[in-house]
Formats: structure tokens, sequence, C-alpha cells
């Protein structure tokens, strides 16, 4: 019978591992819901972020508040590279068939993880913690690092000022709408082109965030791209596709199954997420707080 | 031939039909009229098993097929044409057609033979009574719409049903292709001796070959009979009158 | 489509048979491969293409068969006779397992599910270290004995990779075949009005479902007889042929060579392979040009390839 503090130790490395999930299937999930497209490229995203805020780092160097500096410019950079690729390129696959634009995400996949290889190269990079979150401390026994705890707290804000966002201001409002009926929306004057950029750009931020706070975590590789994006799917699917809250306790769920997982059944553990992510789509396809759709 | 009794159906609370009884005799042509959003295409789907009866049964030719899903449904003699054009818009005229033909006759798991020359004979006959041999190779999503339309007719036909459903045959059609329509209709009714079940809007075309209209008004029957007796009916002309087509 | 008898297609044939007269070995490795993945992309486009089902999961049969033809010829030393065709069976099998609640869904979710399952069967073959050798994979899976045909007129100077070679040209030729005679009976037909258009299709008497779980379970099997085949030819068989990624570029060799044609997605895999093979000689960066091109012809067919190539033949044929 393991001891409580293992359990939360473990408890909360799988709470850590369902933020950032959280952070990166949000931003599938928003581009789903409005734009209706499976983002395969979101992955990628991801890795871009974490590799230009590596690139950041080494420029601003690794002082006091010089990380964050770092990881929100690597946000920021991933994020405009979004909204470039959607106004030049993605804006004019709209009327094609859904296959074809899934195929756009996809060759997106190839040509900037490809990119990335180009300019960091294949070996790991790593990021340091910044130091002023460098310790941990002991909760219930174990030993949590700083940096894991910030996180757990970072997910829930992030999510509550996203979702506050959606349901308060205009441009939420906006977005809600969009993803119910478009036509209607542009009837109504508003500039659904520039709307869809903007979402395009909100969820590569997220991606591009998460991949920004993950760096000082975990190594900084090729391929983490098609890793985390199935993950991703996983995710959604648990929730729902669409769903804002359903993609926070699907992230939630898919951590904790992950990190117990492999505690218990470490041979089993990746093949307990994708049967539960099978089982959920055989029992309820539309996923914990998703909408059915006809 | 066909009884509908008692059928309800609700969605999400909007009570689409309720307690709607329709019987329909063998080799009779009766129509089901009522304003827009009256529950007509809801209480087709409901007869051709698109959607299950929350309560209430459908009967053909005595048999219970309540709750059975389409294909089973044309299998047992229901042929239906949509409101909305509903062929198979990449294939061409002469497949459409012949695609009912070779699932009506049980071919349709049939590994190997070569499907082109397959009943060819009742499919170009079938197309032809139609006017549409000569477009036979055509594409058929490059049909105009009175063609899709005709088409749509050829492949309910083509299951050789006892009883045929036609929900708004001459939708978005002109009034010569209407009555084109119409008299192409009640003749190969008469030529294969089908009963027919048809919803319209067009109230000359229901008043001209009806022989039994039903009025539905929000998902209710409110009046049933001969045409002369519904055009009489006081509540019929009240519902009617707001809503003259 | 007509169904005269295709002297291109005869042609080709005999075309594959005279590469190993080439004598260059790799040559016949790159025919080998393409052959191959022309099998496994032609059985997806039985999905994709004639029914309108896209999978996103369509390599977990490609692993089955791979595994299946690999563990009986190394473990347990069938004969290739019993090992191949057991490919196609169980990869079938499994595709009965998985399509049966794979064709409940519509759209998204299905395409879900498939490349749920695909992880699945993936996961399964990462950690199964007993049976699949796990991360490491299978190396080394024996050639089939084919002695048989070095005794053979002309052959008998041929290498074993050589004979492979041609059995592979026999075995894909006939699938091939098989496949194209399925395509062209009524059967195919009824799957392609449940592409046009499931609704209509249920309402000439089509049981949908049924006919999705049978193109399902067909393109599975096919699926697994050329992973059974990849297995022997790539000499091991490793987890990542179920992975999801070999899954997409078996579903761009289908889209690029075009789903609405037979051989469609033989050519897509022609082209891609020749063009990875060029491309790779003069720079490592080969996803990058890969995806650049895709997004290039993406934009230059705005109505998709597929689309565009196949309205016009098919007005040309009048098929």
């Amino acid at each position: 019978m393991p001891d409580f503090s293992f359990v939360f130790a473990q408890s909360i490395s799988g709470l850590t591992a369902a933020m950032f999930l959280f952070l990166i299937a949000s931003g599938l999930s928003l581009i789903f819901g409005v734009l209706r497209v499976l983002n395969f490229a979101h992955g990628t995203f991801y890795m871009l972020g974490a590799y230009t805020t590596y690139q950041f780092v080494q420029w601003v160097g690794g002082g006091p508040g010089r990380f964050w500096l770092a990881a929100l410019g690597g946000a920021l950079a991933v994020a405009a590279l979004g909204g470039l690729v959607e106004r030049f390129l993605f804006r004019h696959l709209y009327g094609a068939e859904e296959l074809y634009q899934l195929l756009f995400t996809y060759a997106l996949v190839l040509v900037l993880s490809d990119a990335a290889r180009m300019l960091w190269g294949t070996q790991q990079k790593s990021v340091s913690r910044p130091p002023e979150l460098s310790g941990s401390f002991s909760l219930f026994g174990a030993t949590i690092p700083s940096y894991n705890l910030l996180i757990i707290l970072l997910g829930p804000t992030i999510a509550l000022a996203f979702w506050l966002t959606l349901q308060r201001t205009r441009a939420g409002r906006f977005i809600r709408a969009a993803a119910l009926d478009r036509e209607t929306l542009g009837a109504l004057g508003v500039n659904v082109d520039a709307l869809y950029t903007w979402v395009f750009v909100l969820a590569s931020f997220l991606g591009g965030l998460g991949g920004a706070l993950i760096s000082p975590m975990r190594a900084t590789t090729p391929g983490m791209d098609t890793e985390i994006i199935v993950e991703a799917f996983v995710v959604v699917v648990i929730g729902g596709l669409g769903s804002f809250w359903g993609t926070f306790f699907g992230a939630l769920i898919y951590g904790q199954v992950l990190s117990f997982g492999i505690l218990f059944f470490p041979r089993f553990s990746i093949f307990a997420v994708f049967a539960l992510m099978a089982a959920v789509l055989i029992v309820r396809p539309w996923g914990l707080l998703g909408r059915p759709l006809k | 031939m066909l009884e509908v009794r008692g059928v309800r159906k609700a969605f999400d609370g909007f009570l689409a039909v309720s307690d709607a009884s329709v019987s329909v005799a063998r080799g009779q042509i009766a129509a089901i009229i009522g304003p827009n959003g009256a529950g007509k295409t809801t209480l087709f789907n409901l007869i051709t098993g698109h959607l299950r009866p929350d309560t209430g049964t459908v009967v053909l030719e005595g048999r219970d097929i309540t709750g059975l899903p389409p294909h089973d449904v044309c299998r047992l003699g229901l042929g239906r044409s949509f409101q909305r054009t509903n062929i198979f818009p990449r294939l061409t005229v002469y497949q459409n057609v012949q695609a009912a033909f070779l699932s009506h006759r049980g071919r349709g798991r049939n590994l190997w033979a070569r499907v082109d020359d397959l009943y060819r004979e009742e499919t170009e006959a079938l197309l032809g009574s139609l006017g549409l041999r000569e477009r036979a190779g055509e594409i058929s999503g490059f049909l105009s719409h009175g063609g899709q339309k005709q088409l749509e007719l050829g492949i309910a036909l083509a299951s050789e049903p006892s009883l045929l459903l036609l929900d708004e045959p001459t939708a978005g059609m002109s009034v010569s292709e209407t009555r084109e329509t119409i008299r192409l209709v009640e003749r190969i009714a008469r030529e294969r001796g089908l009963t027919l079940l048809f919803t319209e809007h067009d109230m000359e075309v229901v008043f001209s070959i009806a022989q039994k209209i039903t009025v539905l008004h929000q998902g209710r029957i409110i009046a049933e009979g001969a045409p002369a007796d519904v055009r009489a009916d006081a509540e019929v002309r009240r519902v009617y009158l707001g809503e003259r087509r | 489509m007509r169904t005269r008898p295709r002297p291109w297609a005869l042609l080709l044939l005999v075309a594959a048979l005279v590469v190993p007269a080439l004598g260059s070995r790799f040559y016949t490795f790159l025919a080998n491969d393409v052959l191959i993945w022309a099998l496994f992309a032609t059985s997806l486009n039985l999905l994709v293409g004639y029914t309108g089902l896209v999978s996103f999961g369509h390599a977990a049969y490609f692993g089955i068969g791979a595994y299946t033809t690999g563990i009986l010829m190394k473990k347990v030393g069938l004969p290739f006779l019993l090992a191949f065709p057991a490919a196609g069976v169980l990869a079938g099998a499994f595709a009965l397992l998985f399509g049966f609640f794979c064709v409940r869904l519509t759209r998204i979710y299905f395409a879900m599910l498939t490349l749920a399952f695909a992880q699945i069967v993936w996961a399964i073959c990462f950690k199964w270290n007993e049976v699949t050798g796990g991360e490491q994979g299978m190396p080394e899976i024996p050639y089939p004995n084919l002695d048989w045909m070095g005794r053979l007129p002309f052959l008998g100077s041929l290498r074993t990779s050589d004979h492979f070679y041609l059995l592979t040209v026999l075995l894909v030729a006939l699938c091939l075949w098989a496949l194209r005679r399925v395509v062209g009976s009524p059967f195919g037909r009824m799957l392609t009005t449940i592409r046009e258009n499931a609704e209509r299709a249920e309402f000439i008497g089509v049981n949908v479902r049924r006919y999705e779980l049978a193109a399902f379970v067909l393109a599975g099997a096919f699926a697994g007889l050329a992973g059974g085949l990849f297995g022997i030819f790539n000499r091991g068989v490793f987890p990542d042929f179920a992975y999801w990624t070999k899954s997409s570029e078996v579903l761009i060799m289908t889209l690029l060579g075009g789903m609405g044609m037979f051989y469609g997605p033989a050519l897509g895999a022609l082209a891609l392979i020749l063009l990875n093979q060029q491309i790779v000689s003069y720079t490592e960066y080969w996803p990058l040009v890969l995806g650049t091109i895709l997004i290039v012809l993406l934009f230059a067919f705005p109505g998709g390839l597929a689309g565009a190539g196949v309205t016009a033949l098919r007005r040309l044929r009048r098929a």
C-alpha cells in the first residue's frame, strides 16, 4: 500500500502534466470549435514555443525575470507565426474539402518541424529553470519542485482568464458566435476573416506558451510535436471537442491516468490512455462536456 | 395499406408531431398538407424509419414497421423521394437508377460480377419512362433542378415500391415543370398500381390529383377526408387564411 | 468505370517483372518498396475514395500484418505460404473488431476512433516485449524459401532479394486485381452510393453500417497483406509500422495520387517514393521539401488534386 506522500507526489506530477496539456489542448479545441478543423500543426507550434524560448534564453541570459521574458517572447513569436499562416495560407482553403484542410495542417507539420530541425539541429536543447523557482519544498512529506507548483497554479488561472474572456468580453462573444454560425455573424457586419485570424493567433499563443513553459522541465527535441499532438487529441476527445471546460477536465483526467498508470502498470500506461480515448468514443463520442452532434 | 396510429415525436421538449394517425388505402393517392413547420417532413421521417416515434405504431400492409431502420423499410416496399434533392451527385444518371435496382434485387453483396451492364434493360426502360434516357451518361450532379427531381423519382421507383412517399415533389419547379411532373407521377402511379402519399405546398397540385387529404398543423391532424370536405372545413380555412400561398 | 481489359496495366506488370534484369540492386529495392506501398495505399482507398470513410489509423492493420507474418515465420517457423495469408486474416479480424465500433460514428469521431485503435495497436507492439520484441522490434525476419524460383529458367542467376521481389510482384498484382474486381462489382457500386449520399443509400435498401464494416474489413485485410510483405522486405518489423505517422504517409499517397481513380494511390506511392529518393540525395530536409510541395499542390489545385483530375478524366471516359 503506497504511502500518502508518494501518492501525493504522483498526483502533483499528474496535475503538472495536465496543465501543460490543457494549454495545448485548449488551443486545439478553440481552432476546432471555431474553424472546424483539426489542426495537426498545433503540436508543432508547441514545439516551436519551446525552441524559441530556448533561443531567447540564449540571447537574454538567465538572470532573474529573464526566463519569463523569454517564455513570453517565445509564445508571442509562435502566435505571430500562427497569424501569418492563417492570414496568408490557411484562409484560402476554407472553401476546400475538410480532408484537404487536414492535409494542409499536416504539410505544415512537415515544413515547420523540419525548419526547426534546420535551425536548431537534432540535439536536445535544455533550458534551466528560472532561478527564482529552481528550488523545491516539502508538502505532505513529498518533495515538490516550486516550478511545478507555479504551473499548477498558473493553469487554472489562465483557464479562468480565458473563460472569462469568452463569456464577458465582446470579442469573446464573437468567438462563441462564430463557432455556432459563421454566416449570420458575417451578415451582421462582423469581420469574420479578421476574427478567424485572431482565433488562430490566440490558439497558437496558447500552444506556444505551453511549449515555452515546459522547456525547463523537459528536453526540447524534434519529435515532441508528433507525440504531443496525439496526447492533445486524447484530451479533447475525453473532454469533448469544442468544449472549454471539457478540455480542462479532460486534461486533468488524462494527467492522473498517465501518472498513476505509469506507477501501477508501467508497461501499459500508454495503452491505458488510448484505451480510455477509444472507450470514450465508443460510449459517449462527444466526450464529457461536449454537445452531441447530429 | 398504410396505417399510422397515434404517432408522437418530441425533440428536446419541442413536440413536432403529436397523436398523428393517417391511413392510406391501396391504390389511393393521398396528400398531407399543412403550413411550414407543421411537421410533415417529420411525419415522413417517422414513417420511413429515419426517426423513431416516441409512441405510436406504423403498419405497412399489415406488418408493423415502427422504428425499423430505413433500409429495412425500403425493402418492405416503401419508396421515398426527398424534399431536398437527394441523388448520388458524382455518379451518372444511369448509375443512380441502376444502383437502386442492384440493391433492391439483392445483388449488392456480389463482390465479383462486373457491374456496368447489370439491369441495363430495366434501368434504361425506367429512364425512358421519365424522359431521361438521353441523359443517361451524364453526371447527375450537373443536371438541372428539374432533371434531378425526375432522377430522384426514378431512384425511388427503381426500388419497386408498393407505396411511394413523395416529399414536396414539385418544390422549386416552374408552373410548367410542376404540371409535367404531376402528370408523370399520376401516370406512373396508375401504370404500376402504386399507392401514393405526398406532401405539397402547392394547393393546386394537391386538389388536382389527391383523392384523400390529411391536414397537419403544429404536429396535429386537424382534418382528413376527400378534397371537397377538407376545403370546406372551418378549421382548415382558419389555419390557411392567415397563410395563403 | 469501363471494364475492358486495360493493356497498360499489363504493360506495367511486364515492366515490373523486368526490373531485376536491369541488374541494379537499388532499382529492385525501390520497385519493391513502391509495390508494397501501392497495395497499402490502394487498400486505404477502398475506404477513403470509394466509401468516403477517412481513416487516420490504417497503419494498425499494416502493422498487425507485418507482426503476424514476422512472428509466424521467425518465432514459430511457419512457411511463408501460411504466414502470408495469416497476415491478411488476422488484420481482417482486427479490422472487424475495431471497425464494428468505428462505423457507428461519423466523420471526425470515426477518424479519431480509428486513430485511437491504431495507437492502441502501436502501444501493444511497443511494450509487449515477449511477443513483439517491444521497442526494438523484430529484426532479421527470414526470407521465404525461394529455392524453387532458382530452378526456373531465367531466374537461376538472380539473387534472393530479386526472387523475393518477383514474388512481391506476383502477390501485389493478384491483390490489386482482386481489389479491382471488388471495386467494379455491385458491392463496389454500393460503396460509392454510400460515399455520395449515405442517407439516400439507406433509402434504396443499403444497410450502410454493414457495408461500411465490410469495406473496413477488406481494406484492413489487404493492408495486412501489404504489411506481411513489408516486414520481410524491410528485413525487420518495428512498432512504428503502426504509429499514426505511418497512417498519415499512406493517406497522403492516396490523396496525392487521386482518390477517385483505382490506380491513383498506386501512382501516389510511386511519385512519393521516387520523389523521396531524388530529394534525399540532395538534402536531408526531405519533410520540408515534401511539405512545401504538398502546400504548393494544394494551392495550385484548390478543388483538390483528385477532384480536378478525376472529373476531367471521368468526362473523357464517360464512365
